[in-house]
């Protein structure tokens, strides 16, 4: 923490000390008992809770949170999310098959990093193109990435459809494929690589992609390597979606083919950052809370209201008329997303306490 | 704040629901029958008339029959728009079952998530009814316990394919240097009948081709260029969506005949065809769905569903389509599964695990489909332990412009001699891979008990 250290450090700033110091103790409090009463969960929820609500919304979140460190700190958009997932996802499967005597966190981190250095290759181009160029060549990684997989049996081991499916899931001996497990793994997993994005976003790397986002000219002229901060970002930001990825695939679906990464998911997890909030990495959280959970509150609510009354399927359509014109409004009222409605929300209850 | 109490307050409503979800089966009276429909979405032609077959089916089980035993029936909806996730939601959300009443089997509708789903309903003991569609090992229910591919998996629509080309030929024997082109939609679905026509042309010496279309396939013009210049005897469509009104349409265009094109079971519905406008006329296509309103079980439902304004079909027009007769076919299997079970353990709501028994000991008969009225709209079959798929058969359609009619002398028979044990050997893997330890008949009628 920086800013907070060299602002504490100078004499006269006691004034300024003063009203950080309780904001930052009640945040690291009450993320502390968001992350006890996570960790408590699977004791309580039921299987609906853990399978089709927070283990959807954790990877969405991760992944999110991948797409952040690249497009939203270090500014280098990408479409590319899916194909960074899927080969996260297949190098994570065939880590597991092929060198059984690994754990498992090592193969995610491994299949991860294949993800990282697919990230790489993908993002050499942004040395030399930016913004909708740069966007149109990841589209390319994107569609690339899931024709191989479906076209090379090798990768989903000869499978009669080239799906892959989770091998058995344990860890030190603790067999993790019941629900419970499953989210325990995918929250443990989502906690760890948050705090090492949180480190990292505030580290020199991470000042220095936020310098080459904000001018990259600019950025250079100051000495900072951009190639160097650019590629940085694709790779790191890739590696987090392909943890996010083989998650997806054997956390949360447990069988799934290429397609389940196809443009329609990178898509999703830019409007989960746009939603949410570029260059937050809390935005990456809310923006997948919208994007994931807000549509299955509404067609709870919907059943409620008018389960049996109206048309199934025009029921849904206003649901989706509803989402959309929630996300106009959002947008209108709050163009830097939902994080910084909620810092400001956060600022105006600290401000009256 | 007020955004910060709505939100609590949604969260709220949302926990109350699915917290409030009922676990076991208790002194309920009607059977649960929850339907993972889409109505919305890219998918919206086929899902609308199947799940109306589906629903009058249901419903002319209640109204007419009173019930399988006098067990009612009764089931809602949940949207999927045949995605992944939101299907995997819609189960997780109904596997609990409703009202004290259980799930006896779950219809998924859709080849990507039974796959995301053959896991989790082991762990939940909820057989999955796939009909036409899903991992073709899964006919192997000693390592699949509960995904039922029954009807027709995609070998035996491939070989039953070779078997009507054969007929046309005048014998296995004059296959022989005959080119079969397969045309399929690049996907995993498309690619699952490369592995047995690759068997079947070794067996029988006819020329397999595979030319692949990428998703969507709206543009076939190089695909039907190789064909040009290939000129099959034959040509098998695997497609889906788009992909087959712009296949049949390049078709006419290139000069290829019509009526040397079989459609696969995705490839050979009224909503495929019809945008291909007058070209299509002489299509030809295999499926397990035969389309027509002259079975008996039709003009049941016509006279006591349809006529009484009960019907779930919005367009009239799609009555005995072939969607809406899947629909209807699947229905019946499920049924007649769920009756099976009840002669084992009692006339009431059943729950997964002894519907998964109701399966795997149903026989349908052809005097038992004369009962029913299904006869000649669903195949005659015998489930097993051994054999989740059952009949194997496929009927192929012709289309004359304006509806379909069947060509084919009864149901076209696939090799499933041979088939078979190839089957078996990829389950075998597959459940070494898993760690699975296959059941066995007796290890299944122990837990039965």
């Amino acid at each position: 923490m920086p800013p907070v250290a060299s602002v504490s450090a100078l004499p006269g700033a006691h004034p300024v000390r003063r009203a950080l110091v309780p904001t930052l103790s009640a945040r690291a409090t009450m993320l502390a008992i968001l992350v006890t009463t996570a960790f408590a969960v699977p004791a309580v929820a039921s299987d609906y809770w853990l399978n089709a609500i927070l283990i959807p919304f954790l990877i969405m979140a991760l992944a999110g949170l991948g797409l952040n460190l690249t497009m939203g700190y270090a500014g280098q958009a990408s479409l590319g999310t899916g194909a960074f997932m899927a080969a996260g996802a297949y190098a994570t499967y065939n880590l597991l098959l092929r060198v059984p005597e690994l754990p498992l966190p090592a193969s995610l981190v491994l299949g991860g990093l294949v993800a990282g250095l697919v990230g790489l290759v993908v993002g050499l181009p942004s040395l030399r193109i930016k913004g909708f160029y740069l966007v149109a060549t990841t589209l390319a990684a994107q569609f690339l990435i899931e024709w191989v997989l479906n076209q090379y049996p090798w990768f989903s081991n000869y499978a009669s459809s080239s799906t892959i499916s989770a091998p058995r899931l344990a860890l030190a001996g603790y067999d993790l494929s019941r629900p419970g497990g499953r989210y325990l793994l995918t929250l443990g997993t989502v906690i760890l690589v948050t705090a090492v994005a949180w480190r990292l976003v505030r580290s020199q790397t991470g000042r220095s992609w936020m310098a080459v986002r904000d001018m990259d000219t600019a950025a250079a002229v100051i000495g900072i390597p951009v190639a160097q901060a650019k590629l940085k970002a694709f790779f790191v930001g890739a590696t987090v979606c392909g943890i996010a990825g083989a998650l997806w695939a054997f956390a949360y679906l447990g069988t799934v083919d290429a397609r389940s990464f196809d443009l329609d998911r990178s898509f999703q997890v830019m409007f989960v950052i746009i939603i949410g909030g570029m260059g937050s990495l809390a935005g990456s959280f809310i923006g997948a809370a919208f994007i994931v959970l807000l549509p299955i509150l509404l067609s709870h609510v919907a059943g409620i209201v008018f389960g049996g009354a109206i048309d199934g399927g025009q029921l849904q359509n206003l649901q989706h008329i509803l989402f959309g014109g929630l996300i106009v409004w959002l947008l209108i009222h709050e163009p830097d997303g939902l994080s910084a409605l909620a810092s400001r929300l956060w600022h105006r209850l600290a401000a009256r306490t | 704040m007020t955004i910060l109490t709505r939100a609590i307050r949604a969260a709220a409503v949302t926990a109350s629901f699915a917290l409030a979800a009922p676990a076991s089966a208790g002194d309920a009276k009607e059977q649960y029958f929850p339907l993972a429909t889409f109505r919305v979405g890219a998918y919206a032609s086929s899902g609308i008339p199947s799940w109306a077959g589906v629903i009058d089916y249901l419903r002319y089980i209640n109204e007419v029959e009173g019930g399988i035993n006098g067990v009612k029936l009764f089931w809602d909806e949940c949207e999927t728009e045949w995605a992944v996730e939101k299907g995997v939601e819609c189960y997780e959300r109904v596997k609990g079952g409703k009202n004290g009443s259980p799930v006896a089997v779950f219809l998924p509708h859709g080849d990507p998530v039974s796959k995301a789903l053959t896991e989790k309903s082991v762990a939940d003991r909820i057989p999955l009814i796939t009909t036409g569609y899903g991992r073709t090992e899964a006919i192997d229910g000693r390592v699949f316990p509960y995904s039922f591919t029954v009807l027709f998996s995609f070998w035996s629509e491939a070989s039953s394919v070779v078997n009507y080309i054969a007929e046309q030929v005048g014998g296995k024997d004059k296959l022989k240097g005959v080119k079969i082109a397969t045309i399929y939609h690049d996907s995993p679905y498309g690619k699952e009948t490369q592995t047995p026509l690759d068997i079947l042309s070794k067996e029988y010496g006819f020329e397999n081709i595979q030319i692949p279309v990428p998703h969507p396939g709206n543009d076939q013009s190089a695909q039907w260029a190789r064909v040009r210049q290939i000129k099959p005897d034959w040509v098998f469509l695997r497609g889906w969506g788009v992909m087959t009104p712009v296949a049949i349409k390049t078709a006419a265009k290139t000069g290829f005949p019509v009526n040397r094109i079989i459609g696969g079971i995705w490839s050979g519905s009224e909503e495929d065809v019809r945008p291909a406008g007058s070209v299509g006329k002489g299509y030809l296509a295999i499926t397990p769905f035969p389309a027509g309103q002259d079975f008996e079980i039709l003009k049941k439902i016509k006279a006591e569903i349809v006529d009484k304004n009960r019907s779930d079909l919005r367009d009239p027009k799609s009555f005995g389509s072939v969607y809406y007769n899947s629909g209807i076919i699947e229905t019946i299997i499920a049924v007649e599964a769920i009756r099976t079970a009840q002669g084992r353990f009692g006339n009431r709501p059943i729950t997964g695990e002894e519907a998964q028994w109701g399966l795997e000991h149903l026989v349908l008969d052809e005097a038992r489909l004369k009962q029913i009225g299904a006869e000649g709209l669903v195949q005659p079959l015998t489930l097993s332990i051994k054999d989740h798929e059952g009949g194997g058969a496929g009927k192929v359609l012709q289309w004359d412009g304006a509806k379909w009619a069947i060509v084919s002398n009864g149901w076209v028979k696939s090799d499933r001699e041979l088939l078979l044990p190839l089957i078996y050997e990829r389950a075998a893997a597959y459940a070494k891979e898993k760690g699975i330890v296959p059941r066995t008949a007796e290890s299944a009628e122990a837990s039965a008990r």
